[in-house]
């Protein structure tokens, strides 16, 4: 998919993408649902969410600081380099080469991006994961940065906004990537004893350890219509499971519907809701007693 | 081309990870109830996760241990064919891993230590786990133990596959036998996602780095316990024997920590595992 830059709203200074080129033929897209034309501008002022059949296209990492007010993200941990930890030898492209692609691709390091800014004038920590990077697979950047970022959040008292999607754990650090999802855990229990919230945006697509880990756990899971999102991909269930899928398996719409998340919400409304959700979990009796530092206290007040 | 020098009768082979992964999913080798009834007293099997059902493929329940009572939770495959279809292999549904998380609190309800047997090819896959949140539970198998307020010592004992071993094994002790696997993946599947080709399994085992030897250096596990010549399988007594002693070993060393200690080195012991560099 390609990506779009030209209206940045907010103030980062990563990613290396060259500005688009001014051909007419780039100022239309053609929405992968309904395949009508877009008007590019109007589909980003829309945050890619098609003007014509209500489709939401994949926004890169760097493209979801649209939902932060304009010029309020500061990033964070920026200089975070993935390494080659198992020496993985690989029947094809080395780690070192796939990332190296992946890099000059998207502009990133790896597949995240954090940092701190505003909603509606709430303040948040935020980490972002970016779909074209290795299909935004956890391994050790993506893992120390989500940490980072949920204790940056209770450090300064402040919720923490995760935006999922993931093809699951980097296969190429091994069991060092899996372990990321007891980090990132073990990191967000920081943000309980604060007191503060963890809301996780699930889009398209979530799965396997990703899934199986920090967002499926977080106080408030909102997700993006027809978002896929599982544990298990559809092909492996289908192929070596040999089950019939029905339609709309494992959608944002399936997961409500199964009691695993708060609420299917369009992105137009995100701010909105992120905003009103910021305010609520702010404004309580004081002072905080401390979450009592057991498991039991905040998996739905069952002790 | 230099020939390595061919391996004599005094210096046997090195075992491949490939043949590793066989090792850890012989059929002879034991399983959780076998170590459980050969080093426990008492054993009290508990069912169910008051919820939707009781998953056969883990379980659970009370017994002495090393003079205490202590919780144990396994993945529990079968030794034959027909055990292994009512145990699904040793892959649990969400039920399995929920039942587990209800032990788990009672464990720490009652402040006895949580021992969890390791031996699971990967969480189940199929359609109807997925109707009930085998992400969230295994997740928050996950986020309970990260916080569990007892000593954890969790014991890789055959097939420690993705995030359904994960989420019996976030311990503050992790011990593996010889030939035991951890793997991000199952190789086939890993080798699959890598280069489209499961029959590439061998390759992915060897690049996974998924032996105990292998974990051990990269300071994911804290213990390799040795096996009898031939694998568990070979003589399942002294793989048991074996195991029980460094079990019981551990578990009287992390119960000497106050528990503040404990979870503050828990926190330490995943908060540091990643490889990055920072400039």
């Amino acid at each position: 998919m390609k990506e779009f830059f030209r209206r940045r709203k907010t103030s980062f200074t990563t990613g290396g993408q060259p500005e688009s080129n001014q051909v007419p033929d780039d100022m239309w897209v053609k929405c992968s649902a309904c395949r009508e034309l877009v008007y590019k501008k109007e589909l980003n002022d829309g945050l890619k969410v098609c003007p014509k059949c209500g489709h939401h296209m994949r926004m890169s990492a760097h493209e979801w600081l649209w939902l932060l007010d304009v010029g309020s993200f500061s990033e964070t941990d920026a200089h975070l380099l993935p390494t080659d930890p198992l020496g993985f030898v690989s029947l094809d492209e080395s780690y070192a080469e796939k990332l190296a692609k992946a890099q000059q691709r998207t502009g990133m390091p790896d597949a995240v991006i954090a940092g701190v800014g505003t909603i509606n004038g709430g303040r948040l920590a935020m980490a972002v994961g970016d779909f074209a990077f290795m299909g935004s697979s956890m391994g050790s950047v993506y893992g120390e940065k989500m940490s980072r970022a949920a204790e940056r959040a209770a450090d300064l008292g402040i919720p923490l906004l995760t935006i999922n999607t993931s093809g699951g754990a980097r296969q190429q650090e091994g069991v060092i990537a899996l372990m990321q999802m007891a980090k990132v855990t073990m990191a967000l229990t920081r943000l309980a004893e604060a007191g503060q919230p963890h809301i996780a945006l699930m889009v398209d697509p979530c799965y396997g350890g990703v899934t199986a880990s920090y967002p499926s756990v977080a106080d408030v899971i909102i997700a993006e219509p027809g978002a896929n999102i599982g544990f298990a991909g559809k092909r492996l269930i289908e192929q070596i499971m040999r089950q019939k899928l029905p339609s709309g398996f494992q959608t944002a719409e399936f997961m409500l519907d199964h009691g695993m998340i708060d609420m299917v919400a369009e992105r137009g409304q995100l701010r909105d809701i992120i905003g009103r959700l910021i305010r609520l979990y702010n404004v309580r009796p004081e002072p905080m007693e401390p979450l009592m530092a057991s498991a039991g206290a905040y998996l739905n007040g069952r002790a | 081309m230099d020939e390595t020098t061919p391996p004599t009768d005094d210096q046997p082979q090195e075992l491949t990870p490939w043949d590793r992964v066989q090792l850890a999913r012989h059929p002879q080798r034991p399983h959780t109830l076998d170590y459980i009834a050969a080093l426990c007293e008492d054993f009290t099997e508990l069912h169910g996760d008051r919820r939707f059902g009781d998953d056969a493929a883990i379980v659970g329940g009370l017994a002495t241990f090393a003079d205490r009572t202590v919780m144990l939770i396994g993945h529990q495959k079968g030794s034959d064919t027909r055990e292994n279809v009512r145990r699904n292999f040793g892959m649990s549904h969400p039920e399995g891993y929920r039942k587990a998380q209800r032990l788990m609190r009672q464990a720490e309800k009652f402040g006895f230590p949580l021992i969890c047997f390791v031996d699971t090819p990967a969480a189940d896959p199929k359609k109807e786990s997925e109707e009930r949140g085998q992400g969230n539970a295994i997740a928050e198998s996950i986020l309970v133990m990260t916080t569990l307020r007892v000593p954890i010592v969790a014991a890789v004992i055959g097939e420690g596959g993705s995030g359904g071993a994960l989420a019996l094994s976030v311990a503050d002790r992790i011990l593996m036998q010889e030939n035991a696997i951890f793997s991000v993946a199952p190789p086939e599947a890993a080798a699959s996602i890598l280069w489209r080709d499961s029959a590439k399994a061998p390759d992915a085992a060897r690049a996974l780095k998924l032996t105990a030897q292998d974990l051990y250096e990269l300071r994911i596990i804290d213990e390799v316990v040795p096996e009898p010549d031939g694998g568990a399988n070979e003589s399942p007594q002294a793989a048991i024997t074996a195991l029980g002693a460094r079990i019981r070993a551990n578990l009287n060393t992390i119960s000497q920590l106050d528990i503040p200690t404990l979870l503050r080195q828990r926190y330490q012991k995943y908060r540091s595992i990643g490889e990055y560099i920072e400039h």
